[in-house]
């Protein structure tokens, strides 16, 4: 630490403060410091949407108005959306109302913003979940088995799965998947959260289905949503098993190599104990990263898989504000998306630190 | 532990299995899938795309409808009775005795004076279907009045022809509300725009139950409806906007009804046992709009060269099929005064001919602004092959909705192709933006398609509006055949189609009859055994 010389005359206090102290000061700067970069990231980020927002020959007011307005209608909606001002002013009040907690009212649904990603954010998150708890419990192990016998029938395969799941365009695949399992096999249910003749019985309280069903003790209805749930989220789920299975390969391919791996064989460890007990352990640590990439990926939306599926969750709703120019909607997507993928970050890297025991 | 693991996988297989073999749609349920993210308000004084006017529809009556069965001739709905005072001006409208609304409150003249003074001074989009006849919110209250509980006089400022004025009495905005209920959700003076947004108040064949933007709607019979309750109790509408999705849903039976079918899956269901289509002319007409800025379609040898170059019938069988049928006049078959005239065939050899005649025998370079969405791509494309055997280098510029209509608008294309979709059941809707030009200067007050494709016809124009004040309906009706027989040799629209909606349902399903606009798709008559 360089000190600069303070415009205040006098002795310097140079007695160091205590250890606990000194550590409390550390972690709120460090928080600080996070604090701020979150902010810039936001701040960015807002700036930018509004600006391309702006700059696109789309016409916001058409959406407002349709294609046949009169010239008055038109002209008081586009001063009722505040466009007659500068731009730099119509920025200005907007970020200032971000600060409220105002994001705005979206105009294809007429809503406040923030409560139409209430609305559709659930469903989302249902999706990228259940898709994420899949990746991860088929992509791990995997990905072990192609590390442990690389080179071999099973490293063959999974790589053909992973270039599978990451290669093939998913509403290809989600169209394919509801022929079969849906419309040939009969086993899940077709497009769409619930059936029609359970969606009364589920109270939106959470929103999530799954949860408000079993919350509520409707467990016809929580089977119905689990139908309809599972094929999107395999779907979703094989593109990022292919992505985990790859990640967990090399990783534990480097694990594998390294020098507590002989000595624990030498010590006569089972195998099994060594590649699951101490080589993965240590691979965890970047894995969880990669894992919460994924899923922030995934809580973004995926706008094929939610159409395919008439699944009206976040993705579907940013593209279709996106489309029709429905700038507050867009903005307000934009920034709940940018919050999740820093919220997420922050989550693993929280988590690495309590499985990397070097950073205990 | 392991046993514990086999039986929760055996069960939830078994759970699921179960609840799949409930496919089935509710019995007293219509179910059907559709493409609703047009809805941007349900409010019928604001709702002005296809999806939310069929919405009100269903919710709301109005004074007057049309006789689908019968050439969409007009009717009294809450009307009992109608007459029109001698100098064309004053409507005198006698109210269904008896009708309530949703809420239980009675139906009165004073409901019907509120819904107009309500729609015109909110005056959202499809306000100017109101206006157009002179009415403002100054003057709303001496023009429209309840003389008693069952009566209501409506004064208009010009001797316009009753069929026009009637008809669009038929339109959306023209729905009565509950004044009651409205003004008790109203706020800061809103006239209950922000709750009708999502809610509804009327007196029509359902009540909407929920709505969820972008999710679905849910409709609820009213049993004390005044034309007889509807058969089914419930109809529900979710969005589905993957038509492929709509296929399966409707060859599982989990939907009723599916709304958005391509031409290749009607194709693929038309076959099966199981299904049904139905279809009805649509008001939609899909044309070229040849901008006369461009010194070339300034030419009028050059705007008719374009009319022989279009290959109307092998678009028909190869691109549109049953989805879009051969139509060259500006007023869609269904409506007064249509015709069905086809002028228009393609002859290369005739274009190039009338090409040659306007001293470009070598044919010349144009681009086209394209909306990237089937079959809009498409159609551009047959159009450009067939234009090249003329010598016509046909640029496509590719771009989504909004972006080339904002181009339209500011008349900065050189040809636009796109689709026109009548306001309201009237000739006007459709004369008054194809065929009137008031100013063509870049300050004119009304931007119609003429003159969106800069085409000044001062001639044109005059009689476009005096077909609007001709009180005889026959006559009316030749005038607009005149009118369109003249547009089609001279004007910069090269009209091609006219737009048939169609559906796909359970064979179980019946009744359910698509009318010539969102006005008129009425659920009511639908029934399923």
């Amino acid at each position: 630490m360089t000190m600069a010389p303070g415009p205040v005359a006098g002795p310097v206090q140079l007695s160091p403060p205590s250890r606990g102290s000194n550590r409390a000061s550390r972690w709120s700067q460090a928080v600080g410091r996070e604090l701020t970069t979150v902010a810039i990231t936001m701040f960015g980020l807002l700036l930018v949407t509004f600006l391309i927002a702006r700059v696109i020959p789309i016409d916001p007011v058409l959406a407002v108005v349709g294609d046949n307005a009169r010239p008055d209608v038109y002209e008081n909606a586009r001063i009722a959306l505040g466009l007659d001002q500068p731009l730099w002013r119509q920025f200005a009040i907007y970020v200032g109302k971000v600060f409220t907690g105002d994001l705005g009212t979206s105009i294809l649904t007429a809503q406040p913003v923030l409560s139409d990603i209430k609305r559709v954010f659930p469903a989302t998150l249902e999706l990228a979940t259940l898709g994420t708890i899949i990746g991860v419990a088929l992509g791990i192990p995997l990905g072990v088995m192609a590390a442990v016998n690389q080179g071999r029938w099973p490293d063959q395969i999974a790589r053909f799965v992973g270039l599978f799941g990451y290669s093939i365009p998913i509403f290809w695949l989600g169209l394919m998947g509801l022929l079969l399992f849906y419309a040939k096999l009969g086993w899940v249910s077709g497009p769409g959260r619930i059936s029609v003749g359970y969606q009364d019985f589920v109270n939106p309280v959470t929103g999530v289905i799954l949860l408000d069903a079993a919350m509520q003790g409707e467990w016809d209805a929580f089977w119905n949503a689990l139908s309809h749930l599972i094929l999107p989220s395999s779907v979703l789920g094989l593109f990022s098993l292919a992505y985990i299975s790859r990640m967990t390969r090399s990783f534990m391919i480097t694990e594998l190599q390294q020098q507590y791996v002989i000595a624990a064989r030498v010590k006569g460890m089972s195998e099994l104990r060594v590649v699951w007990r101490h080589a993965l352990r240590n691979a965890l640590v970047p894995l969880i990263t990669v894992i919460a990439l994924s899923y922030a990926n995934l809580l973004e939306g995926s706008v094929l898989t939610e159409t395919i599926f008439a699944w009206p969750g976040l993705g579907r709703y940013i593209t279709n504000a996106l489309l029709n120019a429905d700038m507050n909607a867009v903005l307000g997507g934009t920034l709940v998306v940018g919050a999740i993928f820093i919220g997420v970050n922050l989550f693993s890297d929280i988590l690495g630190r309590l499985f990397d025991p070097r950073t205990r | 532990m392991r046993h514990y693991a086999k039986l929760l996988v055996g069960s939830t297989m078994v759970a699921l299995m179960a609840t799949t073999a409930y496919a089935q749609t509710p019995r007293d349920t219509i179910v059907m899938a559709k493409q609703i993210d047009d809805i941007i308000s349900l409010d019928p004084a604001e709702a002005f795309e296809f999806s939310g006017v069929e919405v009100g529809a269903n919710v709301y009556d109005k004074l007057m409808g049309v006789d689908l069965a019968n050439k969409n001739a007009l009717v009294g709905d809450l009307a009992a009775s109608w007459s029109v005072a001698a100098d064309n001006m004053t409507y005198t409208f006698k109210l269904k005795p008896g009708v309530k609304f949703h809420s239980g409150n009675p139906l009165t003249a004073a409901d019907v004076v509120y819904s107009f003074q309500r729609a015109v001074t909110l005056n959202k989009s499809p306000g100017f279907i109101l206006t157009q006849f002179g009415f403002t919110k100054d003057n709303i209250a001496e023009t429209v009045r309840a003389t008693d509980d069952q009566t209501v006089v409506i004064k208009v400022s010009k001797p316009f022809a009753p069929t026009f004025f009637l008809n669009c009495l038929t339109s959306g905005v023209a729905s009565i509300v509950d004044s009651k209920l409205v003004t008790a959700n109203a706020k800061d003076g809103d006239f209950g725009n922000a709750w009708l947004k999502l809610n509804s108040a009327g007196s029509g064949a359902y009540v909407v139950r929920s709505y969820r933007p972008n999710e679905q709607y849910a409709l609820e019979a009213n049993a004390s409806w005044h034309k007889g309750a509807p058969k089914m109790r419930r109809v529900i509408v979710r969005h589905v906007a993957e038509p492929a999705s709509q296929r399966l849903l409707l060859e599982k039976g989990d939907i009723d009804v599916a709304r958005n079918l391509s031409k290749d899956q009607l194709a693929a269901v038309r076959t099966r046992p199981d299904v049904a289509i139905v279809q009805g002319d649509k008001g939609y007409i899909l044309y070229l709009g040849l901008n006369t800025k461009n010194p070339n379609f300034a030419k009028p040898e050059v705007r008719e060269a374009m009319k022989w170059l279009v290959d109307y019938s092998s678009i028909e069988r190869n691109i549109v099929e049953g989805t879009y049928k051969h139509h060259e006049s500006f007023l869609p078959e269904g409506f007064l005064g249509a015709i069905t005239d086809k002028p228009y065939k393609f002859d290369p050899a005739k274009a190039k001919e009338l090409l040659a005649k306007a001293g470009l025998p070598n044919g010349f370079s144009v681009t086209m602004d394209v909306r990237s969405v089937a079959p809009i791509t498409d159609i551009a494309q047959a159009i450009q092959a067939s234009w090249a055997q003329a010598g016509v280098k046909l640029e496509l510029i590719p771009g989504d909705g909004k972006q080339t209509l904002t181009k339209y608008r500011a008349r900065t294309h050189d040809i636009y192709i796109g689709q026109w979709g009548p306001d309201y059941l009237d000739p006007h809707t459709n004369a008054e933006t194809f065929a009137i030009n008031e100013n063509n200067g870049e300050d004119a007050k009304s931007k119609t398609l003429a003159w969106r494709n800069a085409w000044d016809i001062p001639e044109m124009t005059v009689r476009t509006q005096a077909a609007v004040l001709e009180s005889d309906a026959a006559k009316r009706s030749s005038t607009y055949g005149e009118l369109q027989r003249d547009h089609q040799k001279i004007s910069p629209f090269v009209i091609m189609f006219q737009q048939v909606e169609v559906s796909a349902q359970r064979k179980n399903v019946s009744g359910w009859v698509i009318g010539p606009t969102s006005d008129t798709n009425l659920y009511a008559p639908i029934v399923k055994n």
